[in-house]
């Protein structure tokens, strides 16, 4: 028997906390006694009753005046309107990401020519996830550098021009050396404009720097195949994958894995690949994986090698593990698998890299592809320290830097700037005025990519445009623009790129068409290969891996990622798919660590958890005040630690959370051995995970193996996709049998229904922020979060769970009982130190026999024969029966006005942050209930579309409509209407996996979802 | 309100048929005939001439004391020809127009050219009678209710009253009292209700722009302005390089546009805020490229919460724009015609049939539909034009 937790505090049954939780209906109570029971406060206000009844009196007589005269407002047409432009219709672009960290293929929706939503350019096989969905929002960041700066102070572009063009003439005279820093460009049109450049200046060097670097990789790769760049691989047709130290499903070598990771794992065709995942921190490939085996990074370099000897039967030097038994399980696996295994490791050691390398080429493998290899990222490490070496050695004449942040993300960054000032040119082309900008004599400001022009290649082979969808907001120009001008040229990069293009890719094929399709495709050229000596490579790994008591793993956060984006409220406001804490960094230990080192995260009345500070020591560098939050699965001995917080340049005051980890990856390594000592002070998380109480209903999670899944003798209906029964006059039947309401019929029309697969989904947050695009969701901040007044529509529950022995079992069962066992050791320790976890998108259910609807006192929420659940915001007084009559805890409450409201100062409170608001969405006001529509503006579109046209809605419009599935990488969404045959949806819906959440209560959700297959096959 | 004279529709005939009888009989005068060389004039010319200013081309009026006939004609017929002829008088206006060749128009006979000049050479025609006088007589004065409930209401009150002054029965006092209470709240209510509602809105504009001469005289179809009204959810104020499209040759109106409450030189004047707002310089004809966007007040407001699709609307419901609008073709100044309340469009919704023919998307639909309801034809209401969702999200 399975026990579903969401957090570790539900394990302890003493828990009062937890107890309360489970009893209460109300996550918070009504705080009456805050404001009457104060009884010095309320005799301290200066207001009396008297006074109080006056403002009440006047403020009703002032607001019936301001009534009765209604504004006079303004509508002012183009001048010369512009022929793609029809105010009230989107338009769409195609165009392409990369700001050097996120790369992908998007389709860009813009209104009266601002661009407001990001959508996956799925002819191009774009996908997106949060950040890439979130990056509209950073094109309106009001912190952009605004016009070009010298020193500080404001100058102009044609001075700057002049004086740089002269001062490059100077170093050219002087044969001094220029250096172009920029973080991964992969553009074939830059490069080549960087080699003119180089041609008209002389000594010049263009260095590429990843903040969360890939060099070890990039090394190991071009030594056996004569290319520097990244393996690329396609797990559709895997069979075995083990993956260590390496967050495919995250950002590992750039991500976007996970399209072809559940292609391998759709249980419905009778196969999965087998996830083997090798890890010391909770990632999501962790979390997804059929089995996870927790070892602390050192020890991932010996299961690295101790699988590679498992596997050839070699000896390479190693050491023995404490998980030895499960790798060697996993190198059975493997060579079952044979030329449909694969291994992958992110451990930043070119050594282990070639052994991965070595043992993908003995399997044979066809997973790694070593022909379209990827060029997302080309950061040089050794390059970089070389360049920092030289410009404090004087021997740099001038730096520019572009698409990078160095001073904030190197771990010697004072090296760096120290280096800075002995160069005589420096020039920081950044979009804002971050801590590079401000450390170089030139900040320039470069446009967003929505605004720019560019092209870059992804993959060998695959050339993707990027073209502006929006005039430039400010004063800005192109990096590559200016190098132009700098090299004397009077092209335009526009120009450039065109000719480029038409020159060296696209082969005779048409500019306009690729620039239509976003992408380009030409046959990618096999790399030869090099044999691997593995033996040296085993022994200089093992001499080069240093043990420690605890080691740290610094990793990107799902949402900030290397933290470019930081100053974006839907990013810090996206909960962590794992921890479920949003707007914060902190430590992840295990929790026999915690306990040893006494830290705790106690949970507080309204589900909100509170944390101890540790100061972090790597190499004699602290870094302070890092609150410490218990990480079920967390290796023993291990820290993880996401960068890209703490950043505090050109960002608002609200968005300067965290604490910058950068700090501690020296030498660019994630992995350091660190030492942490208890500070104090108690830290207050932003933390979702048990709030949402959902009042002791457990069941809402199915989920089987494959293995009985495929076992066609085991009914589904009576084993694990089981319905409840109920007892109707002295007779056991399905509960969906018996029902109080009269049924409508909904055979005609369109009829909508949403799946949501557990098995595929990877919990990404992509569809979050897709819903926040949107629909207009505000963002509330840290504090509201922490309180449980969060706004998402569409959130993604966490759930871990664990297999129970007979002996919990036991407790299990005895729970409500009145024994006292304390024995908490196994309910405790053990399922938390490697539990399964499982994800669960849940927004409303759109119940057709909603109890939502039933304790409206002023109707605002009713049926729609679509199926939708409305929300008529202008009816709602704001009575929140609603909220608390739903079982599934997806209503929202806009406790205050989140709009032009300074104490909210996100994005609806910023000129330009307005800009992104979807103008066919009403932005809610104070006092009302919101929650998921189902998109309906965008269905109605889809089937006004339909009608205008005189056609039926084709297959999969719908799909692509709705703000979540659209964006979903993986298909676990999938929406579309039950009454038209030849729609997806159709089948999901007769799916055996197919179940609806908490169907005893009998809602009859319009939101299915699809039971969690795991592969749980050993060999 | 004012109204514009309507001709009847014999009295129009009778006076079409006396003009061609007029054609026919004066045909064959060597004079040349006015009212033929006008309408030629018109077809041919008036694109690019105007009697008494210059255009893209020169001004025309009374040309036969400026040029020969004969030269006329040959000019006419192909300026090309006479130019390459080495007439100087043909070289010379053409350089004057910066070499801008005119058309040739070798289709027009001699009697057609001598008809042209004969227009061009005879008076402005006045319009038979005067400028139409806004006859108020015509239509009849709505009939007001609003005097008839104001009586009752006195009434009412006076009979409270006097049941207070003269009457002894408390009970007729108390049923008088809440009679009275009742009607209050009523009153107090319709009142209140209309809080908001901006039916009659008509708001004083930036350019005083007639729908009237637009829409009713000139029958120029709404959506040629409002455009997007057929694709989008909002109908569009027209860009100002739509206005441009015609009134690059309309500078003026004519002399019988002009009406009691609006001389000739009010509606060229605001022609010219039009220009301004173009940039476009009527002496050379160019735009100068100061553009000055024009800043209408918006008439129709719906709150932000409520959704309306115009498309939805006129493609797919074939609804005509004066439904709502009301006769936007009568308007001189265009003011809110309908109330726009919640009320108003459900009543509309509930019974108006829903436009299904043709239309490949109802295909099934209609058909089931109908069968459901039992009946021949679904409403807006049916179809699900009721749900609080479809208005507002």
């Amino acid at each position: 028997m399975k026990k579903y937790w969401k957090s570790v505090e539900e394990l302890n049954e003493n828990s009062s906390i937890v107890a309360k939780l489970e009893e209460k209906e109300f996550v918070s109570e009504i705080a009456t006694d805050e404001f009457l029971g104060d009884k010095e406060t309320l005799e301290e206000s200066s207001t009396s009753r008297r006074d109080f009844l006056k403002y009440v009196g006047f403020s009703t007589a002032a607001a019936s005046l301001a009534a009765c005269e209604g504004p006079v407002r303004k509508s002012i047409p183009y001048v010369v309107k512009p022929e793609e432009i029809t105010p009230g219709l989107p338009n769409f672009y195609a165009t392409t990401i990369a700001d050097g960290y996120d790369f992908a293929n998007v389709l860009v929706k813009t209104r009266e020519g601002r661009p407001i939503l990001i959508k996956p350019n799925k002819l191009a096989n774009g996908t997106t996830n949060a950040r890439v969905q979130a990056s509209v929002l950073s094109l309106y960041d009001s912190l952009r550098l605004k016009g070009p700066k010298l020193k500080g102070n404001d100058t102009t572009w044609s001075d700057v021009n002049a004086q740089i063009k002269a001062s490059l003439a100077d170093l050219k005279a002087g044969g001094e050396k220029v250096v172009l820093l920029t973080g991964t460009l992969a553009s074939p049109s830059t490069e080549k404009l960087i080699a003119d450049f180089t041609a008209a200046n002389g000594n010049v060097q263009h260095v590429q720097y990843d903040a969360v670097s890939e060099s070890a990789t990039l090394d190991a790769f071009q030594e056996v195949y004569g290319t520097r760049a990244l393996p690329n691989y396609d797990f559709s047709d895997a069979e075995t994958i083990v993956a260590i130290g390496a967050d495919f499903l995250g950002d590992w070598q750039g991500g976007g894995f996970e399209k072809s990771y559940t292609a391998g794992r759709q249980a419905d065709t009778g196969k999965m690949s087998r996830h083997i995942q090798v890890e010391a921190n909770m990632t999501l490939s962790g979390a997804n994986a059929d089995k996870r085996i927790v070892v602390k990074p050192s020890e991932q370099v010996f299961a690295l090698i101790n699988l590679y000897n498992a596997v050839t039967g070699e000896s390479l030097p190693s050491k023995a593990t404490a998980k030895d038994a499960d790798i060697i399980k996993a190198a059975k696996q493997l060579k079952k698998a044979g030329t449909k295994g694969a291994v992958l490791t992110g451990i930043q050691d070119k050594n282990a890299q070639l052994i991965a390398l070595a043992l993908n080429a003995y399997l044979n493998s066809s997973v790694i592809d070593t022909a379209t290899v990827k060029y997302t990222r080309q950061g040089n490490d050794a390059e970089v320290q070389q360049l920092i070496a030289d410009m404090n050695a004087g021997k740099i004449g001038a730096v520019f830097t572009f698409n990078t942040n160095p001073v904030y993300t190197l771990a010697n960054s004072a090296e760096f700037v120290n280096g800075l000032k002995k160069v005589k040119l420096s020039v920081a082309f950044a979009s804002s005025e971050d801590e590079t900008a401000s450390k170089a004599q030139y900040a320039l400001p470069t446009p967003h990519y929505l605004e720019a022009w560019g092209d870059v290649q992804m993959q060998a082979g695959s050339y993707s445009l990027t073209q502006p969808t929006v005039n430039p907001l400010f004063d800005t120009k192109q990096f590559q623009d200016c190098l132009l001008a700098w090299s004397g040229s009077s092209e335009s990069y526009y120009d450039f790129l065109k000719n480029n293009w038409n020159s060296a890719i696209l082969g005779g094929t048409s500019w306009n068409q690729a620039l239509h399709d976003g992408v380009f495709t030409s046959k990618a050229s096999e790399n030869k290969a090099k044999t691997i000596d593995v033996a040296t490579a085993a022994s200089s790994l093992k001499a080069a891996t240093k043990e420690g008591a605890f080691e740290l793993t610094l990793f990107s956060a799902t949402a900030i990622g290397d933290g470019q984006q930081a100053n974006n409220p839907w990013l810090q406001e996206l909960p962590d798919p794992i921890t479920r804490a949003s707007w914060d960094n902190y430590l992840t230990i295990s929790q026999a660590d915690a306990t040893a080192l006494g830290f705790s995260n106690p949970v507080q009345d309204n589900g909100a958890i509170n944390g101890d500070y540790a100061n972090i020591t790597v190499n004699g560098v602290v870094v302070e005040n890092v609150p410490v939050l218990i990480q079920p699965g967390q290796a023993k001995g291990s820290f993880g630690l996401a960068v890209g917080y703490g950043k505090t340049k050109a960002m608002k005051s609200e968005m300067q959370v965290g604490v910058n980890a950068y700090p501690l990856a020296q030498d660019l390594k994630v992995v350091q051995i660190a030492s942490i000592e208890k500070v104090s002070g108690t830290h207050k998380f932003a933390c979702e995970q048990l709030q949402h109480t959902i009042a002791g209903r457990y069941e809402i999670l199915k989920e089987t193996s494959l293995e009985t899944y495929n076992d066609k003798s085991i009914d589904p209906k009576h084993s694990w996709n089981e319905v409840t029964k109920v007892s109707l006059k002295h007779e056991e039947v399905d509960v969906t049998a018996v029902d109080l309401w009269d049924d409508q019929d909904r055979s005609i029309g369109h009829h909508f229904n949403l799946s949501i697969d557990l098995s595929d989904c990877t919990g990404c947050g992509a569809c979050v922020v897709a819903c926040h695009a949107e629909n207009n969701v505000p963002v509330v901040g840290k504090h509201e979060v922490r309180v449980g007044r969060d706004m998402h529509w569409l959130r993604i529950d966490r759930y871990y769970s664990s297999e129970l022995d007979a002996d919990s079992l036991e407790r299990e069962i005895n729970k409500n009982s009145t024994s006292d066992k304390v024995d908490d050791y196994y309910a405790l320790e053990v399922p938390a130190e490697n539990p399964q976890v499982a994800f669960q998108p849940l927004m409303c259910q759109h119940c057709n026999h909603a109890p939502c609807e039933t304790v409206c006192p002023v109707a605002a929420t009713s049926h729609g024969r679509q199926g939708q659940n409305q929300m008529t915001y202008n009816r709602c007084v704001g009575t929140r029966y609603c909220a608390n009559n739903c079982p599934y805890r997806v209503r929202r409450f806009n406790w205050f006005k989140y709009n032009e409201n300074s104490e909210f100062d996100f994005n609806m409170n910023d000129e330009y942050g307005k800009m992104v608001l979807n103008p066919d969405v009403v932005v809610r006001s104070r006092g009302v209930m919101e929650k998921c529509s189902f998109c309906i503006q965008s269905t109605q579109q889809v089937i006004l579309n339909a009608k205008k046209e005189g056609r039926k809605v084709a297959p999969g419009e719908f799909n692509n409509a709705v703000a979540c599935s659209s964006a979903c990488a993986t298909g676990a969404l999938v929406f579309g209407d039950v009454n038209e045959s030849e729609d997806e949806i159709v089948a999901k819906k007769e799916d055996s996996r197919a179940y609806r959440l908490l169907e005893a209560i009998g809602t009859d959700n319009n939101v299915l979802y699809q039971a969690k297959i795991r592969n749980t096959e050993e060999v | 309100m004012k109204s514009v004279k309507k001709h009847s529709q014999v009295l129009r005939l009778a006076i079409t048929s006396l003009t061609f009888l007029f054609l026919f009989t004066f045909k064959l005068s060597a004079q040349g005939d006015v009212k033929a060389g006008k309408s030629l004039f018109n077809a041919n010319c008036a694109a690019c001439h105007k009697l008494d200013k210059k255009l893209v081309g020169p001004a025309l009026g009374k040309i036969s004391e400026r040029r020969e006939l004969e030269w006329l004609k040959a000019w006419i017929k192909d300026n090309n020809a006479l130019r390459a002829s080495g007439d100087a008088d043909a070289i010379a206006i053409y350089e004057e127009y910066k070499g801008s060749p005119m058309t040739a128009f070798p289709q027009l006979s001699d009697a057609d050219i001598v008809n042209i000049v004969s227009y061009l050479d005879a008076d402005p025609v006045k319009k038979a009678g005067a400028p139409v006088i806004a006859a108020a007589n015509e239509v009849e004065e709505e009939t007001s209710t609003e005097w008839i409930s104001y009586l009752v209401l006195l009434i009412i009150v006076g009979i409270v009253v006097w049941i207070f002054m003269k009457s002894d029965n408390t009970f007729l006092k108390i049923v008088a009292t809440i009679f009275l209470l009742f009607n209050l709240a009523y009153f107090g209510f319709t009142a209140l209700l209309s809080i908001g509602v901006d039916e009659g809105y008509q708001p004083v504009q930036p350019i005083a722009f007639s729908h009237r001469i637009h829409a009713g005289d000139n029958k120029i179809d709404c959506q040629y302005c409002h455009s997007s009204a057929k694709n989008s959810k909002s109908s569009g104020i027209p860009s100002v390089n739509v206005c441009m499209n015609c009134h690059k040759n309309i500078s003026e109106v004519a002399e019988e546009t002009a009406t009691a409450e609006h001389s000739k030189a009010f509606y060229d004047g605001e022609i010219q805020k039009l220009y301004k707002a173009a940039g476009w310089n009527s002496e050379t004809l160019e735009y100068t490229g100061e553009t000055e966007p024009i800043k209408w007040t918006r008439i129709h407001n719906l709150p932000d919460f409520a959704y309306y699709n115009h498309a939805q609307h006129v493609t797919v419901g074939g609804i005509k724009c004066q439904k709502c609008h009301g006769p936007v073709e009568e308007m001189e100044e265009l003011y809110q015609y309908s109330p726009l309340t919640m009320g108003w469009c459900i009543d509309c919704h509930k019974e108006t049939k829903v436009k299904m023919e043709g239309n490949g998307y109802y295909k099934n639909i209609h058909e089931d539909l109908s069968k459901k309801y039992g009946v021949d034809k679904v409403t807006v209401a049916q179809m699900g034009g009721k749900e609080c969702g479809k208005c507002h999200y």
